[in-house]
């Protein structure tokens, strides 16, 4: 089989204008809040100056608690009982998101769990990708081959902390702790 | 990094100069881009919000080479009718815009979410922060999606977008364009872009359609005006194809097959 023949249509910012059209009733709501298994994942999107974001859309995407891979629709109008597993989330003026969601469990046996996101937003010419992992035992974390990938200081931008009942997992778009963004195979310059 | 420059202190002639500068650089370098730049100064907003260290390699995992499902129950296919959502019908050209969404070896993305915005025919979005002195049109909101077909195809009937002014620097215009978010087989194909019309004079002016600093690359977000999509006394038509970045399967190849 040959590689991919075509070439990828660019990606664009999305803009200033999307808060009228992507976000939804419940979109940053994976289950409701009163759930007594529910999560909040929360965090601020911050600048190259430490300043918020205010323009900012995420996405999380991401197994359910026994680390299943969910294939089920019903992520744009929500019936209340469905975990599709897929979210989006506007910052607000401050900067900050919050998703409710369920803890994902891990989709391969003896593999540290985490949330798959993508950031979209005014001055981000292109989509990015990263990951937010759960607070987990060193040796979990260690034995991940994207977090063994990277040296200490940048690994921690990966790995949510617990607060409470929150897990909060903030997003720096530049700077001594910018978040680490990744490539996968497929994508170009 | 250039210096950060007030937005508004930057006139066009300057913006243009920095614009062909760096496409200057580009052609000298001889090395095929095909994606937006993410740090490009002439587009202001990104000189403090692009990564400043390089895209770390990830090998997709479980989740990340299957996509979020969509179906009848997300969608109403009237949505993808964005001239039909109010009492009154918008003002301004109407359009039908359709084409494919494929993956890097051209299969089609079938049953997948495809969702739009845009500005009305007077360049004015339904958006709080859009201050720009146009006419709201209370017929038109400018939102739209559809579920792709097997063929991976979509199609949605809207009016031609306006263009319309930002404070990126004095006197600057956005080409027209239309929003697409799009999602494939897997979520690492995730993408959001615009569509912009042929011919459109703001091109070179643009720095956010410039951020791509390969023409071919560039021309592969213009739509194509087709004849065989637009229907007699009713509305024109525009084709226009999205092919997202690689494909599952080959993921999954062994390395000795390349």
């Amino acid at each position: 089989m040959t590689r991919s023949e075509l070439v990828a249509t660019p990606g664009q910012t999305i803009g200033p204008f999307f808060g009228y059209a992507l976000p939804y009733a419940e979109s940053q709501h994976l289950v409701p809040a009163g759930r007594a298994d529910a999560v909040r994942l929360t965090g601020r999107v911050l600048d190259g100056a430490g300043d918020p974001v205010p323009d900012a859309l995420l996405e999380i995407w991401q197994a359910d608690p026994d680390g299943q891979v969910v294939q089920q629709p019903g992520s744009l109008r929500r019936d209340g009982h469905t975990f599709t597993g897929w979210g989006r989330a506007a910052t607000d003026n401050t900067g900050r998101y919050s998703f409710t969601t369920l803890l994902p469990g891990a989709t391969t046996e003896g593999r540290a769990p985490f949330i798959a996101m993508t950031l979209f937003a005014r001055g981000v010419t292109n989509r990015l990708f990263t990951r937010a992992y759960l607070p987990a035992p060193a040796g979990l974390l260690d034995a991940d081959p994207l977090l063994a990938s990277l040296e200490e200081g940048r690994r921690s931008t990966l790995v949510a902390r617990q607060d409470g009942r929150d897990l909060v997992f903030d997003i720096r778009l530049q700077g001594e702790d910018e978040t680490v963004f990744l490539r996968f195979p497929g994508h170009r310059h | 990094m250039t210096g950060r420059a007030d937005a508004a202190d930057s006139t066009q002639a300057d913006l243009s100069a920095e614009i062909g500068k760096i496409r200057a650089a580009y052609e000298e370098a001889a090395v095929e881009e095909t994606q937006p730049r993410l740090d490009y100064p002439p587009y202001r907003s990104s000189i403090l919000r692009h990564p400043t260290k390089d895209l770390h390699h990830a090998d997709p995992e479980t989740i990340e080479l299957v996509a979020p499902v969509f179906g009848h129950q997300d969608v109403d296919p009237l949505e993808a009718d964005l001239t039909i959502q109010h009492t009154g019908d918008p003002v301004g050209e109407r359009m039908v815009v359709t084409g494919r969404v494929l993956d890097g070896d051209g299969r089609p993305v079938a049953n997948q979410l495809v969702e739009i915005w845009q500005a009305n025919s007077a360049g004015r979005y339904i958006h709080k922060r859009d201050q720009h002195p146009a006419p709201i049109d209370p017929n038109f909101t400018g939102v739209g999606r559809c579920l792709t077909g097997p063929d991976g195809g979509y199609r949605f009937t809207t009016i031609k977008p306006g263009p319309y002014p930002w404070k990126n620097h004095h006197n600057a215009w956005r080409p027209a364009h239309i929003h697409f978010s799009l999602f494939g087989t897997a979520f690492t194909q995730r993408m959001v872009t615009q569509m912009y019309f042929p011919g459109d004079p703001l091109f070179d002016l643009d720095p956010i359609y410039q951020s791509i600093t390969d023409q071919r690359a560039r021309d592969r977000l213009v739509a194509t005006y087709d004849h065989d999509v637009t229907q007699h006394e009713w509305s024109t038509g525009y084709s226009w194809d999205i092919v997202l970045t690689g494909a599952n399967a080959t993921w999954m190849e062994p390395e000795e097959d390349q």
